[in-house]
């Protein structure tokens, strides 16, 4: 598919969706349940205005969501309690599928939610959004709910004219720019299309989520991209603008760290795709150095790549969705 | 069962509060998206548009009719009553005293809301936004036209030209006027002040043979204003008061600054009070502007009326009981805002507060548990209007 035909077909703006009602319609038509994931650490300023949005306007309001759950990686903070007392469900991470462990990371909240919620769709926002509009969720499963081909919906957005200290738009993100989509260009010019393939929000069909193997870390929007990508093509992706998004700002240093955990992925993606030949054995430690009066200091952070199985495969969610995995399923 | 209105008293009234501020406490997810969503939406004074269009879009969800954006920016929307014989009006001004670059980030813990602009007044323009739906779910039906308004123009400089001009041309006759503000819950207003609000500006011109020491700021120019002003002598009763509100000017250390600007406010209960003041600054304007090189220049801005309807009315002793009855002791507090524009119209109105908390500059925290007291005491208030229980003589 072309790029340019993906534009105009798959690339969506919100304001198309202002009708809810008529999205509600179809939905229960189709039999569809959605489900909204908001996975956690430590965000008691903001997860309380989310979850009161969200609840008031496309649940009580609106019913397009069947249930809002808040999944937590263990916030030291009062999120879990913020959370539940707007009326989010609230799961602590290390509780759901117990016997799989528990792996410190947003990959490991993403992945859980597949087998604690109960939706067809499942909606990712991240919690640290402070100009949070129940667009950030309708504009992005509206796609799913109208266009039966499309199954997989990122979100990006627009530069702010004007904004404070200490908070920037996530327009052409940093790494997106100098990292992710320098790759993109090189190994899938096609992805290169989508705008902002690291945000943080997106909706997904189960079919499709539950066939994904999960990064546990950073890398976990690169690798869905491709592995979505490489199974079901271009036609499969969507991508709705969702204006502006404003969120905390992140430092240079965070963001090199971030982007290392996003090249193991892309590295180790390649080298299973088989586009890659004879990459040495990665390392997972990421150095980065101090400056002091008389020397430089060395720091070193382990940014270890680990990956959770496809949801399918889980015995535990092959009972509780009566499904069984499917040869194909991406390894 | 509920009585029907020719049955209803102010004790059916009061002993249904109890009830109705549990189920308000049902709606708390829609009341507060209203205000955080309201609140995010920047509407400084002459520029409330945006906030406008979110109400209007609220009042089209709730099914009212008459939905409408008039000359001044006003938006409307009116729920039909069941015999439609008297019209009541509900509003609140829509316009903050925050500039669009302001922060308007709303953040929401369990037991409070805060963000710049809510007690006055995203909260109370949320609470007329959410009114339909906190009438639909509890509910109850009136017998008079409701009518919504969400006053543009209101502040400072806008000297309520927005619900001046809904009154002026508004085709429906109002029985009664319930106007709302966030902050404080237990505040009653019944009555206006008289008031002035005014710019002063003093210009001190360039004098080129001079060196920088030996010329005049318009800092020592706006002083002698000041101190002049701080002199004329107030009444203590009826309270009176001349609120310096703001300085502008200069921005170095070593410059004189060629232009100062004074914000002040006269506020006073008496009749006639506000204006012999003016006629004084007016004077002192004069005799600081007579000095060489120096200019004095004073805007009024804004201006009202005192008046208002007594403490023995009806509306003022239902709603008393009313705010007593939810365990809040009223305070009563005359007003400079929208309620002057009502009582000009002769419309017997009062101003309610929704929530306890802190206002400030820098941005309001206010309570979230008190907000179903305020809203269940304008839901009785409504009623108590709506009933005939408030019908003066």
């Amino acid at each position: 598919m072309a790029i340019e035909q993906w534009l105009k077909t798959n690339t969506f703006h919100h304001g198309e969706f202002w009708d809810i009602l008529k999205m509600i319609e179809v939905k229960k038509e189709k039999g569809l349940t959605i489900s909204l994931c908001i996975p956690t650490l430590n965000e008691e300023k903001t997860i309380g205005k989310e979850v009161v949005i969200f609840k008031s306007e496309l649940m009580d309001r609106y019913p397009l969501l069947d249930e809002i759950a808040v999944v937590d990686s263990g916030s030291t903070d009062s999120t879990r309690d913020v959370a539940a007392s707007f009326g989010a469900d609230v799961y602590l991470s290390a509780k759901i599928l117990p016997r799989m462990g528990f792996k410190r990371g947003k990959g490991e909240n993403l992945w859980k939610a597949i087998y604690q919620l109960k939706g067809d769709i499942i909606c990712y926002v991240d919690a640290d959004i402070k100009n949070i509009h129940p667009r950030f969720c309708y504009g992005l499963v509206a796609p799913l709910i109208y266009q039966d081909s499309i199954k997989y919906v990122k979100a990006f957005y627009d530069r702010p004219l004007a904004f404070s200290e200490g908070i920037r738009p996530s327009g052409g993100g940093r790494v997106t720019e100098i990292l992710v989509r320098p790759l993109f260009s090189l190994f899938f010019p096609e992805l290169t299309a989508i705008l902002q393939p690291l945000s943080g929000e997106y909706a997904v069909r189960r079919e499709v989520l539950q066939e994904l193997p999960f990064p546990i870390g950073y890398g976990v929007e690169t690798s869905h991209i491709l592995d979505v990508y490489r199974k079901w093509g271009l036609q499969a992706l969507g991508q709705t603008d969702l204006d502006q998004r404003v969120h905390r700002n992140q430092t240079t240093l965070a963001l090199g760290r971030m982007s290392f955990g996003i090249l193991q992925t892309f590295l180790r993606r390649i080298q299973h795709y088989g586009m890659g030949d004879n990459l040495t054995e990665l390392s997972s430690v990421y150095r980065q150095f101090q400056a002091h009066y008389d020397h430089y200091e060395q720091i070193t952070f382990d940014i270890p790549e680990e990956e959770r199985p496809p949801m399918i495969s889980v015995p535990a969610y092959q009972r509780k969705f009566k499904v069984r995995p499917v040869e194909e399923a991406i390894q | 069962m509920a009585p029907d209105n020719a049955q209803l008293t102010l004790d059916h009234i009061v002993e249904s509060l109890p009830h109705m501020r549990t189920s308000l406490s049902g709606l708390r997810e829609i009341i507060l998206a209203n205000t955080v969503m309201v609140s995010e939406i920047p509407a400084p004074t002459f520029r409330e548009q945006e906030r406008m269009r979110f109400l209007s879009d609220r009042f089209r969800e709730s099914n009212l009719h008459n939905i409408a954006t008039d000359e001044a920016g006003n938006c409307m929307a009116v729920l039909p009553g069941n015999r439609g014989e008297r019209n009541l009006l509900i509003c609140a001004h829509a316009d903050t005293a925050f500039d669009e670059s302001a922060d308007h980030t709303v953040s929401l813990q369990t037991d409070t809301i805060s963000g710049a602009g809510l007690a006055d007044n995203s909260l109370g323009l949320a609470v007329v936004a959410s009114i339909p739906t906190v009438l639909e779910r509890l509910g109850l039906a009136l017998e008079s036209n409701l009518v919504f308004l969400g006053a543009g123009k209101s502040l400072g400089r806008g000297n309520l030209q927005g619900l001046r001009f809904f009154l002026d041309n508004a085709q429906l006759p109002f029985g009664f006027g319930l106007c709302v503000e966030g902050v404080y819950l237990g505040r009653l207003s019944f009555s206006g002040l008289g008031m002035l609000r005014g710019e002063l500006t003093c210009t001190v011109a360039r004098r080129a043979h001079r060196t920088r020491s030996g010329e005049t700021s318009a800092i020592a120019a706006i002083n002698q204003v000041i101190t002049r002003i701080l002199a004329i002598p107030l009444p203590g009763e009826p309270k009176t008061s001349i609120i310096l509100g703001s300085i502008l000017c200069g921005g170095s250390f070593n410059l004189p600054t060629r232009s100062a600007r004074l914000r002040f406010e006269i506020r006073s209960k008496q009749t006639g009070m506000v204006s012999r003041i003016r006629e004084e600054i007016k004077e002192i304007v004069e005799a600081v502007g007579s000095e060489p090189n120096v200019e004095v220049e004073l805007e009024i801005v804004a201006q009202l009326r005192p008046g208002g309807i007594a403490f023995r009315h009806p509306l003022v002793r239902s709603t008393r009981r009313i705010i007593k009855a939810l365990g809040i002791a009223p305070r009563i507090a005359p007003s400079v805002g929208d309620l002057s524009a009502m009582i000009a119209k002769k419309i017997p109105s009062v101003t309610l507060g929704i929530t306890t908390g802190d206002q400030s500059q820098q941005g309001d925290t206010l309570a979230i548990d008190p907000i179903f007291s305020g809203i269940a005491q304008v839901v009785a208030v409504l009623k108590a209007m709506d009933g005939g229980l408030c019908n003066g003589d």
